[in-house]
């Protein structure tokens, strides 16, 4: 073997996927079973005992997934990577492998409203209480960390009013403060961003957006640096004998694997969201097309967020790339080959005049996902952030009248050609007034 | 010399066959057990316990010391050291005494000193890696778990 750092589009098509040794097989072979078969009674029990690397059962492990969590771990620059059945499942992981009863996360409110409710609701039923604080208020995030505090949470770009994480700030803080930064990557990918680079620890995505890039698949991963130490005292699930495990110390025995195992070998295992061996080969076969997937992505979203700020119909276009948005030095440091392809904007007339433009649209498939190659639009107020009340839909960056977009890669002349036919058919034309 | 590249780490494994590994315990919630059961029951070394406080581990008869060992066995090719940081400088002598080509410092046992003093006698040197993952890494099985090997190739490995 020779050292060499090969490039990212190098590591997006080979990471993790070399030949199979028995066939030859280029591709990664489907390994489409519930268990393996032991060697030996002494071998099944070392696999028991974490003493040695195999798979026993798919719940835990299984060889298709495992070549998607080392593809993602290269790409993101981490350590290792850990799979799971969705986005919102692998942010659970990340929860379940830190905190418990009686802990604390403190997280930006400029996310997600599924995993909103996933703080404030299911976390709080286990005793897990959650402090929302605006992304860009750095001393309010500060001031919101407690001894019980375990991680700091947000997302790249905010999902979905497009706030840009200053990442660098973030991690200063939680590293001041001994806790992890945890950074949601979803809108941006490893392509345009690695949360690591800026001192993220632990990197979470909803591997059905860009990842799978054709809205295949629902699936999640975590990845993590490796670097944070977890054997400081604050983090006792990892750091004291584990009850789920042979009372084994993670923090011991593992090293700077210890997040990474416990998260396999206990929350994994426990929580029983693992990948399916069929998803995991279709997300391998998605990243192959990342990069040039992405470059296309993010140059049609400028193009319709170009064409929109033109229209009279439009009241405001939030986009990232614009020097006029809050965020654009930031989006220009952590995104410079561009600030994603998802973006909002305001239609004239507000919740009503919203509901005509989506439903006069054609081309434009109306559904709740974003990051397909299909050019994809919902209003959030009424769908995506619907749980949230009017307060948390202002705090997490939604007004009534926004429209999110997840601009695909169809010709980009058809896609303004759909949206000035339903643009003019929700906003009727100003009165002319005669000279 | 300082192996700093996985490259210099893979070659090191392929050209060793012997490891003494000093501090092994039999304790099986022991991270030092666990290292010591991976490279046995792999088959690919000869794994000796250095520990003068037991007999054995899993049938493996234990040396009291590296002199003990390169006395009957020779030189080993590569001493693993599972020892506190503020121990290992007489141990790195005894290795050098005893004609260990390489030593193996294992997680967290950091000691400049020794580093150098290993260094200096011509012995190469790993440092606050584990052996057992680095084995992992080459074999595949740090694949297995979903960790980044760092490996690209399209060769076909039997």
């Amino acid at each position: 073997m020779q050292d060499r750092r090969f490039g990212f589009a190098t590591r997006a098509i080979h990471a993790g996927t070399p030949p199979d040794p028995v066939t030859g097989s280029r591709v990664m072979p489907l390994y489409q079973t519930a268990a393996y078969v032991f060697g030996s009674t002494e071998q099944a029990a070392e696999l028991f005992q974490l003493r040695s690397y195999g798979h026993i059962y798919s719940r835990i492990s299984n060889p298709t997934v495992a070549a998607f969590e080392e593809r993602m771990a290269s790409l993101e620059g981490g350590l290792g990577a850990v799979a799971f059945s969705s986005g919102l499942a692998a942010q659970l992981g990340v929860v379940l492998a830190l905190a418990q009863n009686g802990d604390h996360l403190v997280c930006s409110q400029n996310i997600y409203g599924g995993t909103v409710t996933q703080f404030t609701v299911l976390l709080k039923r286990l005793g897990i209480a959650t402090t929302f604080v605006p992304a860009d208020d750095h001393a309010a995030i500060a001031a919101a960390i407690k001894p019980q505090t375990k991680l700091l949470f947000a997302e790249t770009i905010g999902n979905p009013g497009g706030t840009v994480a200053d990442l660098d700030a973030l991690s200063s803080i939680a590293h001041a403060a001994g806790i992890p930064l945890v950074v949601d990557n979803t809108f941006a990918s490893p392509y345009l961003c690695r949360p690591m680079e800026h001192g993220a620890d632990i990197v979470t995505h909803s591997a059905t957006k860009f990842i799978s890039g054709h809205g295949t698949v629902i699936g999640g991963v975590v990845i993590e640096s490796g670097t944070f130490p977890w054997d400081g005292g604050r983090f006792p699930l990892l750091s004291q004998p584990s009850p789920g495990y042979h009372d084994k110390v993670f923090t011991e025995t593992f090293g700077e694997y210890a997040f990474l195992m416990r998260l396999r070998a206990e929350v994994l295992r426990d929580v029983g969201a693992q990948m399916a061996p069929m998803d995991a080969w279709l997300l391998l076969l998605g990243l192959e097309t990342l990069p040039i997937r992405m470059d296309g992505h993010v140059r049609n979203a400028r193009a319709i967020a170009e064409f929109l700020s033109k229209r009279p119909e439009v009241e405001w276009v939030s986009y990232p790339g614009f020097a006029a948005h809050p965020q654009h030095a930031l989006a220009q440091k952590y995104l410079p080959r561009g600030a994603g392809s998802i973006f909002t904007f305001g239609i004239r007339g507000g919740r009503e005049a919203g509901r005509a433009f989506i439903d006069a649209l054609e081309l434009w498939s109306h559904l709740a996902n974003v990051g397909d190659m299909k050019s994809l639009v919902i209003h959030p107020a009424s769908t995506t952030h619907s749980q949230l009340g009017d307060d948390e839909m202002r705090k997490a960056g939604v007004a009534p009248e926004s429209i999110r977009l997840s601009v695909g890669l169809e010709d980009v002349e058809d896609l303004t050609w759909d949206l000035d036919n339903a643009l003019k058919a929700a906003v009727p034309a100003p009165e002319t007034t005669p000279a | 010399m300082i192996l700093g590249t996985p490259a210099a780490r893979h070659a090191l494994l392929e050209r060793s066959k012997t490891v003494a590994m000093v501090g092994a315990s039999a304790n099986p919630l022991r991270p030092s057990y666990t290292v010591f059961s991976y490279l046995r029951t792999q088959g690919r070394f000869e794994v000796t316990p250095i520990n003068p406080t037991i007999a054995s581990i899993d049938g493996v008869p234990a040396y009291p010391s590296l002199a003990a060992y390169a006395a009957e066995r020779g030189a080993p090719d590569i001493v693993d050291v599972f020892r506190r940081p503020s121990e290992v400088l007489d141990l790195t002598r005894e290795a050098i005494a005893a004609g260990a080509k390489a030593i193996w410092f294992q997680y967290g046992v950091i000691n400049q000193e020794a580093i150098e003093l290993a260094d200096r006698a011509g012995l190469d040197v790993v440092v606050d890696r584990c052996i057992k993952v680095e084995s992992a890494r080459f074999n595949g099985g740090l694949a297995t778990n979903g960790l980044n090997s760092g490996l690209i190739s399209s060769r076909r490995r039997t």
